[in-house]
């Protein structure tokens, strides 16, 4: 991509002078009768006299990891199931996720707000992996992933504030909805473009790395980052995995894979063997898992989350497969590019909220009536939260002007009084009613 | 003589015979493939920085800035170029706070302009590392690293290749903390450095200064310093800084300038401008390289016009020292702006404007503001020195603000 222009002489007759000694395998030459030589780019390579390209075909897919059936069976042996009370837990979290997005999605169709994303068919890749990390890890996501958010405690009441952008949004009413963030669950604030968090996390992996190295007292934390099949196409998804490779950075990459990139199937997003194939070529410890069997997700990410803490730490990349039930977003009518029956297909056959149900009813600690009993309390505290978001104030217009910088630079606060000064000269042309302190709070 | 002085002061000492090896023919005389000025030239003369008034050439000069901390200014000076009082301030950093991490492409063997030579010996190769080429990759390292705590400097090797990394400082960087509210999490630790600007045969990819680019984000900090001791002191306020700063390095300058410079951790003001050189009938506002050339222009003009001329170096391009550029232009009546990117929407474009925009300084200006920068073009090879402002189109532009 570049000229590697080195500008100065001297320079140059240094650069060369330093490396040598540090050219431990590009100055071996070949030995006499050697079956290969250790070119410095693949060191272990093997010469080989028949001249064949090697075919991705010829590789079979890689497998994915269930242990529990469609039916909520448990199908890998060796693996022992989480105690009731912790399934519960992420059963009634998945409800809650779904039963949100059903009433937020209907309340953004009534105009109530301005823009709503669901994660349907998605609950169990995110409440899943989210129970096996520790509240110390530090998360990076997407926007489909609001079971995250559940599982690591966010309330109906953070969820509306946000939703709605009201005065105790702790995004201050910048954001669109969705894009959710938590300090104290150690969640960044979701932004819109895509792939982005991916060499993000990368690099705050490696800060907790290099913490915990000068304080040994820091407990062991990861990071773990989400991301969909069609942001992995993205050069941040690339940039992201290989530094995290070279810099051995505890970082568990977590991929939706759900077959579709707003109206992109997967056969124009890429060719190879999905997203998971990718990582081996990273030298990454790899693994694909069905993301509608929480059970699998969970443990697939307990196991990821001890490895990439071995040795110093590592990346490891799950590729949870899974169906996006639900339209890209509000804005989207996913009827326009694919059949309603391969939808309600996806949604009868197979999703993590049934067949988890299906698990605990063959257990005995689930049945029909506690499962009316749950969706009608969920319902209840949705509605509760939605109407008391909804009627709170917005919040006040200076904070349009702060944290841009540390502080409120001479240009922004002029700016600020310039906008108030508008504000007082119109005042017909502009209601500031519903803004907490109204204009007086733009008084740099 | 001149010809070497000339070699040096935009070429920086290279010669691209070194990459051209021809054992049949014998190329004399020698032509050269970079910028010259001929031998008649009285005012497009190489700088000679060895005397120019930007830099302190005595322990005693440097000392007596105001802007120093008192042990600083009773310590002692060192004679650095550029280039090691960026590796000076950056080792500093290193030193005082073990949060500070350094990568980049090829940091660790000391840089290809030698800025972290020997740091990585010094501070571990966990601090101070090599990354994949990748710019989005490690400005969305560093974005992430600094979001969790860490003061990231990132190099990008050349200005020219910030671009893949630009989703990431306008989308990712600059909005951490305004869209983090109330949450109050940042990436004030990310400081950018890179290598910017002409240097006499970098063509098209490696003599850009996409400074103006960057000050169209609210919520970067864009820097470039003139000259060793302020490279030193505002890297160290970049990095000491709650904001994230891009650090522009005019790579001409790396060992061209020379200068004293004060021993010991100092920092400088950011968004703050300095007068280098006050006066009374007609203001130059530059920043980074131009300043040379603005000051040898100035010494030519006041002797040819009887005037005074005040110089204003900007230092941090945005946010900027607007009241220190009106002030001066409010005595005088008279505003050249000079740069070396590109004029259209350029630094000078912003000057200008807030210039007449300010009722108080529109009505005491006496001559149109002036703007001496690249032209709208990219930059040629062979034509460079047309195309960088010379001391020649910054003389011609006061004399006519002078003379309107």
């Amino acid at each position: 991509m570049k000229l590697p222009l080195r500008l100065a002489r001297t320079t140059m007759r240094w650069a060369i002078l330093r490396t040598t000694h540090h050219r431990f395998s590009s100055s071996l030459s070949q030995k006499p009768g050697a079956a290969g030589i250790r070119f410095p780019g693949a060191v272990n390579s093997q010469f080989t006299n028949s001249l064949t390209f090697e075919h991705p075909s010829t590789y079979p897919a890689l497998p994915t990891y269930r242990c529990v059936d469609q039916d909520g069976s448990i199908v890998d042996k060796s693996f022992s199931p989480p105690a009731d009370s912790l399934a519960l837990e992420m059963y009634d979290n998945m409800l809650c996720v779904s039963i949100m997005d059903v009433i937020m999605f209907e309340a953004q169709r009534q105009g109530r707000l301005s823009f709503y994303m669901t994660g349907q068919g998605e609950e169990g890749t995110c409440v899943g992996s989210a129970s096996a990390l520790e509240k110390e890890d530090v998360i990076f996501c997407q926007y489909r992933e609001a079971g995250v958010f559940t599982q690591r405690g966010f309330t109906f009441d953070d969820f509306m504030s946000q939703l709605f952008a009201n005065k105790k949004d702790s995004g201050r009413g910048r954001n669109m909805p969705v894009h959710y963030g938590s300090k104290a669950l150690n969640i960044h604030t979701i932004s819109s473009p895509l792939a982005t968090q991916i060499p993000q996390a990368s690099g705050a992996a490696y800060a907790l790395k290099m913490q915990r190295l000068t304080d040994p007292n820091i407990p062991p934390r990861v990071v773990a980052c989400y991301f969909g099949e069609g942001a992995a196409s993205e050069g941040d998804f690339h940039a992201a995995l290989n530094i995290a490779a070279t810099r051995s950075c505890p970082v568990i990459f977590i991929c939706r894979n759900n077959g579709y990139a707003i109206s992109t199937p997967t056969l124009e997003q890429y060719r190879g063997d999905g997203i998971a194939s990718r990582g081996t070529g990273y030298g990454i410890d790899t693994i694909r898992v069905d993301g509608n069997d929480i059970f699998a997700v969970r443990e697939v990410t307990k196991r990821a989350r001890e490895l990439a803490l071995k040795d110093g730490g590592r990346p490891v990349l799950i590729e949870a497969m899974s169906y996006r039930i639900s339209h890209h977003s509000t804005s989207d009518d996913s009827f326009a590019y694919r059949a309603r029956i391969e939808v309600e297909d996806w949604k009868r056959r197979d999703n993590p909220i049934t067949r988890l149900r299906k698990y605990l009813e063959k257990k005995g600690v689930w049945n029909e009536e506690k499962e009316s009993a749950a969706r009608s309390r969920i319902r209840k505290e949705v509605l509760k939260a939605f109407a008391e978001a909804e009627k709170e104030k917005k919040p006040a217009m200076r904070s349009m002007f702060e944290d841009i910088y540390e502080d409120l630079t001479p240009e922004l606060k002029s700016q600020m009084s310039e906008l108030k000064g508008i504000i007082e000269r119109y005042p017909n042309e502009y209601d500031v009613s519903e803004f907490e302190g109204g204009k007086e709070s733009l008084k740099p | 003589m001149s010809v070497l002085k000339n070699s040096i002061s935009r070429g920086g000492g290279v010669r691209l015979s070194q990459y051209l090896s021809s054992p049949t023919t014998k190329l004399a005389p020698f032509q050269r493939l970079y910028s010259s000025t001929p031998t008649s030239a009285r005012l497009n003369i190489p700088t000679d920085f060895s005397t120019t008034p930007i830099l302190h050439h005595s322990s005693q000069s440097a000392l007596s800035n105001h802007e120093l901390p008192p042990e600083i200014r009773n310590g002692t000076t060192k004679r650095m170029n550029l280039f090691q009082s960026v590796n000076d301030a950056l080792s500093l950093a290193l030193a005082a706070d073990e949060s500070v991490i350094l990568f980049g492409e090829d940091v660790a063997f000391g840089g290809v302009f030698r800025c972290s030579m020997g740091l990585a010996e010094r501070f571990g190769s966990e601090r101070v590392f090599n990354t994949p080429l990748s710019e989005q990759g490690l400005v969305g390292f560093g974005i992430g690293a600094a979001a969790e705590g860490m003061k990231a400097v990132a190099e990008i090797q050349f200005a020219d290749y910030v671009y893949p990394a630009f989703d990431q400082l306008v989308n990712e960087a600059a909005k951490w903390r305004y869209r983090d509210g109330a949450e109050g999490r940042h990436v004030g630790g990310l400081t950018v450095r890179m290598p910017c600007g002409g240097v006499g045969h970098g063509a098209l990819y490696h003599s850009q200064s996409p400074e103006s680019l960057f000050t169209h984000i609210p919520g970067l900090r864009v820097i470039m310093p003139r000259s060793p001791i302020q490279a030193k002191g505002l890297l160290l306020s970049a990095i000491a800084s709650n904001d994230p700063c891009i650090f522009m390095e005019p790579k001409a300058l790396y060992r061209a300038s020379v200068e004293q410079v004060p021993v010991g951790h100092y920092t400088l003001p950011l968004s703050k401008a300095e007068i280098l050189n006050p006066g009374t009938d007609l203001t130059i506002i530059s920043y980074g390289h131009p300043l040379y050339t603005c000051s040898a222009a100035i010494a030519k003009a006041e002797q040819d016009l009887g005037i005074s001329i005040e110089l204003i170096d900007l230092r941090t391009v945005y946010p900027w020292d607007k009241e220190t550029v009106l002030e001066s232009v409010r005595k005088t009546g008279r505003c050249v702006v000079v740069h070396e990117s590109m004029v259209n929407a350029g630094i000078g474009a912003e000057v200008a404007a807030s210039i007449q925009e300010d009722k108080e300084t529109f009505l005491r200006l006496e001559a149109p503001v002036m703007r001496v920068a690249g032209w709208s073009v990219h930059m040629a090879l062979m034509f460079e020195r047309f195309n960088i402002p010379d001391v020649a189109r910054v003389y011609d532009a006061i004399k006519k603000a002078v003379e309107y």
